[in-house]
């Protein structure tokens, strides 16, 4: 199979690797790069564990190739606490008991940072269809929608 | 949250650290930064990927099986069949002594449900794994099956699994688990009403998002260790244990970590046949669901059919409770056998009634064997109890809560098990419900209490 070379950003370090061709940007980053903050539930595109933020938005990483990256910056959750500081949205979904498996966080993480980057004061509404694309099996969804609306409090505590 | 102390003061132990903090949960930090590491997170060089060819058919003889081109096939290292699994018939509940074995790991002879089982590929890449499976040829002779728990304990009816005999389990009571509490006849014949509804439930499937799965990677000193997002480790550790005929010293269980379960992961389905691929290659592998076979394979709640028979007083007193409740396990047991018979100390409800007769069958079909779920075998039940409560009240013009409060066992009743009961707190629990729902009942119903002294 044809080996490609990619170059992108990864939560701010340059990365080079040769993939084959047609590998998905989520097995790039899980099996080559060595982050495993991007989980894989559906392969199809469908329960959002998998999503990224590539150039500042959200994508499904089983969906994207990772040749189409190149170039591009990447942000991952594991990306997102800066020398043991939590995100004010890792903040957030810990202290509202947001998380029970685990396994959607990342991805339900990467979601809110979009929509509070673009929307730094969401209503509820807001914050539910920013949500909609990713599925949680455990928490139903209360905490999650609770941790958005308090890290965005947060946000704007911190402007003002 | 609202503590009500005023609840059982008498036996209130209020020096207690934990109950009533909040606590936080001890793994939350790793979810919210990424660093949690699930089984598939780990990644060993050379790992080998695994894929099943399974049964297109419900129920069928195997006449053979030929796997010389997936064998032949670029990346492919090993075929696995059944007669590589050194004991191949299996059964989950055998480690409680609950038998018999009826399950095998790779099928032998015979598939009994649409998605079993047959042959395991092992290639350099997921793949090559998958386009090898396609090629190996499985020779059947399709049998007459059975779907249905009715059709299934008809005589004549197919025979699903040999193991058992009959297409039912058999418990040490007979062919059902049984309950018998006074004279339910008796009771039906001094009761002023009779009802007899019938509820029935379909197969529900867990979807966790992690799929089921486990990596497996040798030690080098016939020694493996198995990354598994199994649920139950130790029910997994010592089947793997009897599976591969292997001292449980040489098997390293990690787990823990479990990307959502709800009982779906307790079978122990995965972890013996990736074991056995590495300990045949030398080489790490790894078996993990498609999303595809976790929504088909993988046990899904069992549908139940329960029938419920109630003999009331017009004054609300419940006489007599005839249930015959009916679990499908499909094809195979694992926690099947003891769904049903976790239906049969439930179907009483947590009510005092002087005369109950309840029979519980586990019925085989060849459908998706059924397991574990989340209150598996008492959940249907409450639902078909409960229905069957409103409509007793209607019948007898009542409120339905008000009807709850005159059948609630309390402290020192008699069940139909013959265990007194202890710590009921029923009472109490719907005094609170209906203040909360704003479903005002009568001032005697309030002044009641679970202790019977005196009210």
């Amino acid at each position: 199979m044809a080996k490609v070379p990619v170059q992108f950003t990864l939560n701010g370090s340059e990365k080079a690797e040769f993939i084959d061709s047609g590998t998905t940007l989520l097995n790039a980053l899980r099996d080559k790069v060595g982050d495993t903050s991007p989980k894989g539930g559906c392969h199809q595109g469908t329960c959002g564990a998998c999503s990224v933020i590539i150039d500042g938005e959200l994508r499904l990483s089983c969906l994207t190739l990772a040749e189409t990256c190149n170039g591009t910056t990447i942000t991952t959750t594991s990306g997102l606490s800066e020398s043991g500081v939590l995100h004010p949205l890792q903040r957030a979904f810990l202290d509202t008991f947001a998380t029970q498996c685990g396994f959607c966080t990342p991805g339900m993480i990467m979601a809110a940072k979009v929509l509070l980057d673009h929307t730094p004061n969401p209503s509820r509404d807001e914050v539910v269809e920013a949500l909609s694309g990713n599925i949680c099996r455990c928490t139903g969804y209360e905490p999650i929608i609770q941790a958005v609306l308090t890290a965005a409090r947060a946000n704007s505590q911190n402007a003002a | 949250m609202e503590l009500r102390k005023n609840y059982f003061a008498d036996v209130r132990k209020d020096d207690l650290h934990e109950i009533g903090q909040p606590r936080p949960r001890s793994d939350s930090p790793g979810h919210v930064t990424g660093k949690t590491a699930f089984f598939a997170d780990r990644n060993f060089p050379g790992m080998l990927h695994l894929k099943m060819v399974r049964s297109p058919h419900h129920h069928a003889r195997i006449r053979s099986i030929n796997t010389s081109e997936a064998v032949k096939y670029p990346g492919v290292v090993k075929v696995l069949t059944a007669k590589d699994v050194p004991h191949n018939v299996y059964t989950i509940l055998i480690l409680i002594q609950i038998g018999p074995e009826d399950e095998t790991v790779l099928a032998d002879g015979k598939v009994r449900w649409k998605g079993e089982a047959v042959v395991a590929v092992l290639a350099e890449t997921e793949r090559a794994a998958q386009e090898a499976a396609a090629k190996v040829k499985v020779d059947y002779e399709v049998l007459p099956a059975v779907f249905d728990m009715e059709e299934a304990l008809k005589p004549g009816a197919p025979l699903v699994n040999e193991y058992h005999g009959q297409n039912y389990y058999l418990y040490d009571s007979g062919e059902c688990r049984k309950v018998r509490f006074g004279d339910v006849e008796a009771g039906f014949a001094g009761a002023d009403h009779i009802l007899e509804q019938s509820y029935q439930s379909s197969p529900i499937e867990h979807a966790p998002t992690e799929t089921t799965g486990c990596v497996v990677a040798p030690e080098g000193n016939d020694r493996f260790t198995c990354y598994t997002n199994t649920q139950a480790m130790f029910f997994t550790l010592d089947n793997a244990s009897i599976i591969l005929q292997m001292p449980g010293s040489k098997l390293h269980f990690v787990g823990g970590t479990v990307g959502g379960g709800f009982g779906g992961k307790v079978d122990v389905i995965v972890e013996p046949i990736a074991i056995l691929g590495a300990k045949l290659t030398g080489r790490p592998v790894s078996f993990i669901y498609s999303r595809e076979e976790e929504m088909q394979i993988s046990s899904p709640r069992a549908a139940e059919k329960v029938v419920i028979k109630d003999g009331v007083m017009k004054d609300g007193r419940i006489v007599a409770r005839k249930v015959t409740g009916y679990t499908d396990a499909g094809a195979y047991s694992r926690h099947s056998p003891y769904g049903a018979q976790k239906g049969a100390g439930h179907y009483p409800g947590p009510y005092t009634i002087p005369n109950v007769w309840i029979d519980t069958y586990c019925v085989y079909t060849n459908r998706t064997p059924s397991s574990a779920m989340r209150g598996f075998g008492v959940t249907i039940g409450d639902f078909a109890l409960e229905v069957q409560m409103d409509k007793l009240a209607r019948l007898i013009g009542m409120d339905p809560l008000e009807f709850r409060f005159i059948n609630a066992y309390r402290d020192g009743d008699m069940k139909a098990h013959r265990q007194p009961t202890e710590g009921a707190a029923l009472i109490e629990c719907m005094q609170e419900a209906s203040r909360a729902a704003n479903w005002p009942v009568a001032e005697k119903y309030m002044a009641m209490s679970s202790y019977k002294n005196g009210a």
